[in-house]
């Protein structure tokens, strides 16, 4: 795994948004950084607030998606181009907004991978997943941006 | 993160330490394709020590079984938590595996 100094910078969150925490993120386009910007972030957004192990699994498989979509299919691991990631951590819930530098894509595109026809493709899980495990996944107009909102109950 | 095996009365037990994600589906793929090259042809992977597995590590997943089949092998998987298994179930995932509590019922079943 590449040796990853990851600079994570945490800040109060006041009204109208708050009160709760903003965490924010910056990775460079290399998915060997995805495990430990994950173990990081999942433990940011967990940290002094109630979260169960299934919250934990969820967000770990959903940062997992997200990362790898921005920095393979948004970013196409060119270096130079960076993956923003901020948490907005809330009683109830915690929001990931994650950014890529790429053209985007259209998300309504993505055929649904669980049909027999799909079962034995390699590839085309990721947005199934991410959108099955959140409570929420909203893509912005150009695709190259993600909201995902997982509440904590 | 990493993947150890041992050979068990001709089965090959891979048990992964750690997650199995985009990072690393390579080193899992390109260690069964040794093995299925080596003349092996039963395999069980173990996640027993994996907290959580991505879409890539599925397709991985995916591919090596295809390609045991084709030799007239079969990969199966063991050692799933709960979230995995669920994670499987909702991919039906659960339908294309043969899936065991552990490493040794998956051995026996063979």
């Amino acid at each position: 795994m590449a040796s990853l100094r990851i600079c994570v910078r945490r800040a109060p969150l006041e009204a109208p948004d708050g009160p709760g925490t903003a965490v924010s993120v910056r990775l460079p386009s290399d998915v060997d950084c995805i495990e430990e910007a994950v173990a990081l972030l999942t433990y940011h957004c967990t940290a002094g607030m109630r979260a169960s192990s299934r919250l934990r699994f969820r967000l770990q498989v959903v940062l997992a998606e997200a990362l790898a979509n921005a920095m393979l299919r948004g970013n196409r691991e060119q270096p130079g181009k960076w993956v923003d990631v901020r948490a907005v951590l809330l009683p109830e819930l915690v929001r990931l907004h994650i950014a890529d530098e790429g053209p985007g894509f259209d998300p309504a595109a993505v055929p649904e991978p669980v049909s027999p026809a799909r079962l034995q493709e390699p590839n085309g899980r990721g947005l199934f997943l991410m959108r099955h495990l959140a409570d929420s996944v909203d893509f912005n107009a150009q695709g190259n941006s993600v909201c995902i909102t997982l509440r904590r109950s | 993160m990493g993947f150890s095996e041992t050979r068990q009365g001709g089965v090959v037990v891979v048990r992964a330490e750690g997650q199995l994600i985009v990072g690393n589906r390579h080193e899992l793929k390109e260690l069964v394709a040794r093995r299925l090259a080596d003349g092996e042809r039963r395999f069980v992977i173990d996640f027993s020590g994996t907290g959580y597995i991505d879409s890539s590590g599925l397709g991985a997943l995916v591919t090596m079984a295809r390609q045991a089949r084709e030799q007239g092998g079969e990969l199966r998987i063991a050692g799933l938590n709960d979230d995995l298994r669920a994670l499987f179930e909702l991919t039906k995932l659960d339908t294309l595996f043969a899936i065991s509590d552990t490493a040794e019922q998956a051995l026996a079943s063979f």
